[in-house]
């Protein structure tokens, strides 16, 4: 199960995606997102889907690698389409029993699925194309006018890329853990809930002892060379703004015009 | 014959990309009351190894018995396997969880299905085997010193009387002194209880002193399984291995090949000693 | 010229109970008076409990004095405006690699001591690169932390300390958690960065093969400074370095027991090629 999340994976290859900034990608991603949900029309899903995959395709990640981010979301896309397919009111084309299937029902989870598929399509190439070190450069960049209202904007920053260092660590750590209590006759798999939540008490107890005690010892590893928060901090891959993309940052207005042409075209026939 | 290991293969994460043949064809026959020795380079499968011997982890193909049993059998039960081949990870003080001492060392036996008189029973033996005194036994282990949690934790497994010990590196971190009182108080259990004892270490002089028999990994599969003296005269291939032999076998053949007409399949200090005072006395 | 000045230092670990009063005093270290010079190897040896660490977190101002004074390049560790002038000369490297590493690519955690002292970009670059040639580890630059063996990322956690260009690097029982290829590798590591590029270095181990090469060696007990001198001087005296929790290296407990048994063998060997000589010696 953890292992077909792969949202949050960063996939190497050598395309125009990868090098772009990572500000960039973090703003088309939210401006990605957001025309999803404002152009659901036909025309416009055309346009979007034309989007994403020529985008896929540029990025040299090959698509049943994105497509497994969807694995993780199947129970929840396949509940959303029926739930949607079966409960919308409206003109009935197809009924069995107390089941009826409407017009508007049809098409509304449609919409709803590919919406769903294309979010998480979305989001996953971002990741996949952006290390997790970009990432959180590009949000402490893009965030950083929000120190003005005593945001932590740097802390933050600096918090998620600790915990994208050290969840690797902790999970390793975790089944080392419940393999030595498991030598001690821990049983983690059987008994009623009550049971089952006490039987992690010998699993969560050392994980919070040895979290505790790396954080210490990170502390002082990072107060030895010198850290003092973000004043005066220097970065040694600063991010830059290349003419790459600046295009890419046109590209993407393009692409918003287009839908806002679309949707007008629509309104007038 | 305690364990057998008829043809063990363990692949991870077989059919993807990241797939790894960790240990590979394995054979390999652990006597009652022996006291073994395990090295191997890391990433050579010693863990990997351990593991199946208390059914943490099942092999890809092969067999395992266990006093004549296949572990792999529809009937049989992992979890008093467990109990009978008792396993000290590295580092074991970091398993620690309860409020005391001796309530940690309960755990285990109390895991055991056993009553509570005689899981208590076992955990004060147990905590008298290692050597934590009755003061200590209400303290909370995390107030120990790195030593002691360690033997408290090693309590843990023998407090479910298994008929195997398996201790991965159990002197890692310790100090001379500590690593010392830890193996002697191995090797005392040893001796006293008849129990079979499986050592994984990085330190070849730790082997030389206690075990008689070597198992040698090397990327993933069992190389040598020869008595101590032969394993370590074979130092050369050792050290293809990234191992060596102990300072003292070194010594022994520099003597020798300045035409001292010494052993060379020495091991420890003593030995040494005995040797060299016995060619210069001639 | 002094690189680490360390007068009558006495420190105490006080644990106070939920209400503030205090329950206990641990004496960890007591009247230890030290000197260190300028691109000198030494060794601090000790069992678990000796006082060893917490004196090496204060020469990094970790933890400042109860009593008595340290100095790190004529600077006092108490004075709070020297606090990041002695961080910068005195760099150290912990036990667990793991947690030390702040990055996940090696060379991004290399320049993260530079980056907090506020080195224009350029020049980070510079230094992690000669920081990571200079431990052998420039090929790895674009590996995650991760993937490495134990001996590979203490030795990214000493380039990330000589990234910022210290003049002195206090090591804290480096190899304590490595297997013996690891170990190796960190002290010829460090014996490099002493010889080429002038570091002082201080060395905490209870490993006794590793302080054979330090100019000099102090041993510690209980919080105080027992034995000074070369390895041989301190070698010498087995007995007495086994009265501290100690060992001393195969070779050292032979020619020691030889001596004992009558033989008239030179003291302090350390080395097989030294016995060797010595037995040849003996029997012509």
């Amino acid at each position: 199960m953890i292992r077909d999340i792969t949202i949050g994976q960063y996939y190497p290859a050598n395309s125009v995606i990868h090098r772009l900034d990572p500000r960039l990608k973090l703003v088309g991603t939210f401006l990605f997102i957001i025309s999803l949900f404002t152009f659901n029309t036909f025309y416009g899903y055309i346009a979007v889907t034309l989007f994403l995959v020529s985008v896929i395709k540029v990025s040299k990640v090959p698509f049943r690698f994105i497509a497994r981010g969807l694995k993780a979301v199947v129970v929840i896309l396949l509940f959303t389409v029926t739930f949607n397919l079966f409960l919308t009111p409206g003109d009935p084309i197809f009924k069995l029993g107390f089941l009826k299937i409407t017009r508007e029902g049809l098409r509304f989870a449609a919409f709803m699925g590919i919406r769903l598929m294309f979010l998480i399509l979305g989001s996953s190439l971002m990741t996949f194309t952006t290390t997790p070190n970009q990432l959180t450069d590009g949000l402490e960049k893009l965030l950083w006018p929000l120190r003005h209202i005593k945001v932590p904007v740097h802390e933050i920053a600096m918090m998620m890329s600790i915990a994208l260092r050290f969840i690797p660590i902790l999970l390793e750590e975790t089944d080392k853990i419940m393999k030595a209590q498991m030598a001690r006759g821990a049983d983690f798999e059987s008994g009623g809930i009550l049971k089952r939540a006490k039987s992690l008490i010998p699993l969560l107890v050392p994980l919070f002892v040895s979290a505790f005690r790396r954080a210490n010892d990170l502390a002082m590893a990072m107060e030895a060379r010198c850290y003092r928060g973000g004043e005066g901090r220097t970065k040694m891959k600063p991010l830059r703004y290349h003419g790459r993309d600046y295009v890419a940052y046109l590209i993407l207005l393009l692409y918003i015009a287009i839908l806002i042409t679309v949707r007008i075209l629509e309104g007038l026939l | 014959m305690q364990i057998i290991f008829d043809k063990i293969n363990y692949v991870y994460s077989s059919g993807t990309a990241f797939e790894r043949h960790a240990i590979k064809d394995i054979n390999l026959t652990i006597h009652k009351g022996e006291f073994v020795g395990l090295i191997g380079h890391t990433g050579s499968g010693k863990s990997t190894l351990i593991q199946h011997m208390n059914g943490l982890i099942k092999a890809t193909s092969g067999h395992i018995y266990f006093n004549g049993l296949d572990i792999y059998d529809q009937d049989y039960k992992l979890r008093e396997l467990r109990s009978k081949v008792g396993l000290v990870f590295q580092y074991p003080e970091h398993q620690l969880f309860e409020t005391s001492v001796f309530k940690d060392v309960n755990y285990g036996p109390k895991n055991l299905g056993l009553d509570k008189l005689e899981a208590e029973v076992r955990t004060y033996e147990a905590l008298k085997m290692v050597g934590i005194g009755e003061e200590l036994w209400d303290a909370s282990p995390f107030e120990l010193s790195g030593g002691q949690k360690r033997r408290v934790a090693i309590a843990g497994i023998l407090a479910m009387k298994p008929e195997v010990l398996i201790l991965d590196e159990p002197t890692a971190g310790l100090d001379p002194r500590g690593r010392d009182d830890i193996l002697e108080q191995i090797s005392v259990l040893h001796k006293e209880s008849g129990m079979t004892i499986i050592l994984v270490t990085h330190s070849m002089e730790d082997v030389a002193n206690y075990v008689d028999r070597i198992l040698v990994m090397n990327q993933g599969s069992l190389v040598m399984d020869e008595p101590t003296k032969t394993v370590f005269s074979r130092y050369k291939e050792l050290e293809q291995m990234h191992l060596a032999a102990p300072q003292v076998t070194y010594i022994m053949n520099a003597l020798k090949q300045e035409g001292f007409h010494v052993a060379t399949d020495i091991t420890t200090v003593n030995e040494a000693k005995l040797e060299i005072l016995k060619e210069l006395k001639k | 010229m002094e690189m680490i000045k360390v007068e009558d230092l006495a420190f105490e670990y006080i644990r106070r109970d939920e209400d503030g009063n205090v329950e206990s005093i641990n004496r960890a270290i007591d009247g230890v008076t030290i000197d260190v010079k300028k691109g000198d190897f030494v060794a601090i040896l000790g069992a678990n409990g000796s006082g060893k660490s917490t004196l090496a977190k204060h020469i990094n101002a970790i933890l400042y004095p109860t009593e008595g004074i340290v100095w790190v390049n004529g600077m006092d560790t108490k004075d709070d405006k020297n606090l990041w002038d002695i961080r910068q000369t005195a760099g150290m490297v912990f036990q667990n690699p793991d947690n030390q590493i702040i990055a996940t690519v090696v060379e991004e955690d290399v320049g993260f001591g530079p980056e907090n002292l506020g080195i224009p970009s350029k020049e980070i670059w510079e230094r992690v690169e000669k920081s990571l040639e200079a431990v052998g580890m420039l090929e790895y630059r674009t590996h995650s932390p991760n993937k490495l063996s134990g001996g590979q990322k203490q030795r990214v956690a000493i380039a990330g300390i000589m990234a910022m260009k210290p003049a002195c690097i206090v090591l804290d029982e480096p190899t304590a958690m490595l297997d013996p290829d690891g170990r190796k590798e960190v002290i010829s590591t460090v014996r490099t960065l002493n010889k080429k590029e002038k570091v002082t270095v201080l060395l905490i181990t209870h490993h006794m093969d590793e302080v054979i090469y330090a100019d000099r060696v102090i041993v510690m007990n209980e919080g105080h400074v027992v034995m000074q001198g070369t390895p041989k001087e301190i070698f010498s005296r087995v007995d007495e370095v086994k009265s501290y929790r100690l060992d001393v290296p195969q070779v050292t407990e032979l020619a020691y027991e030889l001596t004992k048994a009558g033989l008239n063998l030179p003291e302090g060997i350390l080395s097989v090629e030294e016995f060797v000589t010595a037995l040849n010696q003996l029997s012509r």
